[in-house]
């Protein structure tokens, strides 16, 4: 397993979480990060057979405790102005944002 | 006794019978809100350990909403009509819940300015059968901690036996809530230990149902594969009380469970004769990171903590239980590194949404474009709890990477799971109804004293975190005192789908100590209210 998380992979995580990080908190994240990769390295130090297949959640889900998916039918939302209003900026039952990065094609 | 300190079943019966009103009940329940909870926890607030008198469970109350939730149950009796089974009973609900028109913040700046349009089905459950919402309480931000403190609405709730103390964590809000007599029962949520953690920390109890035993729809998600929303109460009648309302199927969740939901008003008085109740040598030792080298070392458990425990084990004993010892739990230990993989992924999967565009916060900062919009608006939004698990989970999802971190814990996940299973296999070698266990590996610590040291805080779950890892239910009760005073926690875990079993188990510790002398003992805050003659 990856020793730690060094500066470079840090700075691609922060790139892929879309985020940006003063330089306090981006020191405080990494040490923190690499005492948890401390702790999941334990992980390797278990025996797995090959046919130990992975679990997803705990409970196993059978046909009589699951429940019927339902049809894949268009239910109108009663009310989307309810949905629409929690935006930050709307304008005429649109939600405002600024533009994607692009470039200018002359 | 005041109202409000009556337990859920006895307000329930009252209200019914009109001998008290729904109204009075909640008036009183205010009261003592005003009387021990200070400020609610806000944005602009400050933690300051030494400063505070209060609990602070609260974000946002919600008491003239109540007030008419009241009246109606009130009106309905009057009418002849059934108001259900929590009928005028004053809850608290932990704000990691949708409830429609309330605040639902997670915690967190990021949803700060959020109204919901809809409500969590298990609080629409609980208002359906009568219950009083009284707000919303306190949380970990998103539910990421083990002791309240990192909240972005400060100040943090304390613990009502100290209040220089943390409750517990993330539920530590719904746990001091209901330690101090703020509502009779809190929803909250288990997802390495969350209910159950702040349960033994505050001398209440809490349940962890069997994972799709109670609809997650309208809960904010954290891990979902792991996340179990359930009862926080004052004794195990109550929890059994409220887990009769809240579970069930749910058309919006595919993850509930259809599988029927037994009666558990009706089993929980049945004596617990010839059950087999195991006690494991892997839950009676902890692991911790040396604060110098780092390196994991392993101890024995506070012997305060063992003593409560084999105390425990030897009440049920007189009633007629087995108590089988030496049960093998050999992969307890796995429990902390897979969760720390298995919980990041689906922390950084689930807090993608949070983007500044559909709803919640959006940064007030020029911006050139949509991307460094999403920067800034979860850079300012997100705490540093959020933070640092969406990178974990990030890092440890990546293609490069996913085969050894994160395929590696969920195949662990999978012995952890066959540990359970073993120890309940009817046919097994063991053959047990439930497993019994201390709950925490200390009992509630002083605010600030871990936090900021991430691996120590989530080892505060190390005894917590594998019934969550496999599904199984638990039932946390209050097991003693330590010699500080704090509140000592026993739990037990049973197969999947055992609730009922569970609380069996819990009610009859509950009987056979009913007399002993640390069951009357009060929080001190209450014991200051009252010599005050403010109540």
């Amino acid at each position: 397993m990856s020793e730690e998380i060094n500066p470079e992979m840090f700075e691609l995580l922060i790139r892929l979480a879309a985020l940006e990080l003063q330089v306090e908190e981006a020191e405080y994240l990494r040490r923190q990060l690499n005492s948890q990769l401390k702790v999941i390295h334990e992980l390797a130090s278990i025996p797995l057979e090959d046919d130990t297949c992975i679990t997803s959640h705990g409970v196993p889900y059978t046909p009589e405790s699951s429940p019927q998916i339902r049809q894949d039918i268009n239910i109108a939302y009663p009310s989307p102005s309810d949905i629409i209003q929690q935006s930050p900026d709307q304008q005429d039952g649109y939600i405002v944002v600024p533009d994607i990065p692009h470039i200018d094609l002359n | 006794m005041e109202l409000c300190d009556l337990t859920a079943h006895q307000i329930a019966t009252l209200v019914k019978l009109q001998e008290v009103s729904a109204v009075e009940v909640l008036e009183s329940t205010i009261k003592r809100i005003n009387l021990v909870d200070g400020s609610p926890g806000s944005l602009d607030g400050v933690n300051d350990a030494t400063q505070s008198e209060n609990i602070h469970s609260f974000i946002t109350p919600t008491f003239e909403q109540a007030r008419i939730q009241a009246q109606i149950i009130d009106e309905k009796i009057r009418k002849g009509e059934d108001p259900g089974l929590l009928a005028g009973v004053p809850f608290t609900v932990k704000d990691i819940f949708c409830v429609r028109g309330t605040p639902s913040t997670a915690g967190s700046h990021i949803l700060a300015n959020f109204i919901s349009p809809y409500t969590a089905t298990p609080v629409d459950h609980m208002m359906a059968a009568g219950g009083v919402m009284l707000g919303k309480v306190n949380l970990d931000e998103f539910t990421y901690g083990s002791s309240n403190e990192s909240s972005a609405f400060q100040p943090s709730p304390r613990n009502p036996w100290n209040l220089s103390h943390v409750p517990g964590g993330s539920s530590g809000g719904s746990a001091a809530a209901v330690a101090a007599g703020e509502g009779a029962l809190s929803l909250g949520t288990d997802t390495a230990g969350s209910i159950r953690q702040p349960a033994a920390f505050c001398g209440v109890v809490g349940v962890k149902p069997t994972y799709g035993r109670v609809s997650r729809y309208g809960l904010i998600a954290f891990g979902s594969s792991l996340d179990c929303p359930g009862p926080l109460a004052r004794n195990i009648t109550d929890a059994a009380l409220m887990m009769q309302v809240i579970s069930g199927a749910d058309p919006h969740d595919a993850t509930a469970a259809t599988t029927d939901v037994p009666n558990y008003l009706s089993t929980v008085e049945r004596n617990i004769r010839g059950m087999r109740i195991g006690l494991s040598p892997d839950f009676l030792q902890i692991t911790y990171p040396d604060p110098i080298q780092g390196e994991l070392r392993k101890e024995p458990i506070n012997p305060e903590i063992e003593a409560a425990l084999l105390r425990v084990a030897g009440r049920l004993a007189e009633l007629g239980a087995d108590i089988v010892e030496e049960i093998p739990m050999p992969h307890t230990y796995y429990g902390i590194p897979a969760y720390f993989v298995i919980s990041r992924v689906e922390a950084a999967s689930n807090l993608h949404r949070y983007d500044g565009v559909k709803y919640g916060f959006r940064t007030p900062d020029i911006t050139s474009d949509l991307h460094e919009m999403y920067r800034k608006s979860r850079a300012q939004g997100f705490g540093l709890q959020p933070k640092l698990r969406i990178l974990m989970g990030m890092y440890v999802s990546a293609a490069q990477y996913s085969e050894q971190y994160y395929n590696r814990a969920l195949r662990i996940r999978t012995l952890i799971r066959k540990d359970y299973e073993a120890i309940f296999d009817p046919q097994g070698s063991y053959r047990l109804d439930a497993l019994l266990a201390p709950t925490t590996p200390t009992t509630a610590f002083p605010i600030g004293d871990i936090y900021g040291d991430s691996v120590l805080m989530q080892y505060a779950d190390q005894l917590t975190v594998t019934a969550n890892h496999a599904g199984v239910p638990g039932v946390a009760f209050p097991a003693g005192f330590d010699s500080k005073g704090l509140p000592i926690g026993a739990q037990v875990l049973g197969p999947d789908f055992s609730e009922a079993r569970l609380l069996q188990i819990g009610r009859a510790y509950e009987k056979v100590t009913a007399d002993e002398f640390w069951r009357d003992r009060k929080p001190p805050i209450l014991e200051r209210i009252s010599w005050s003659g403010m109540e």
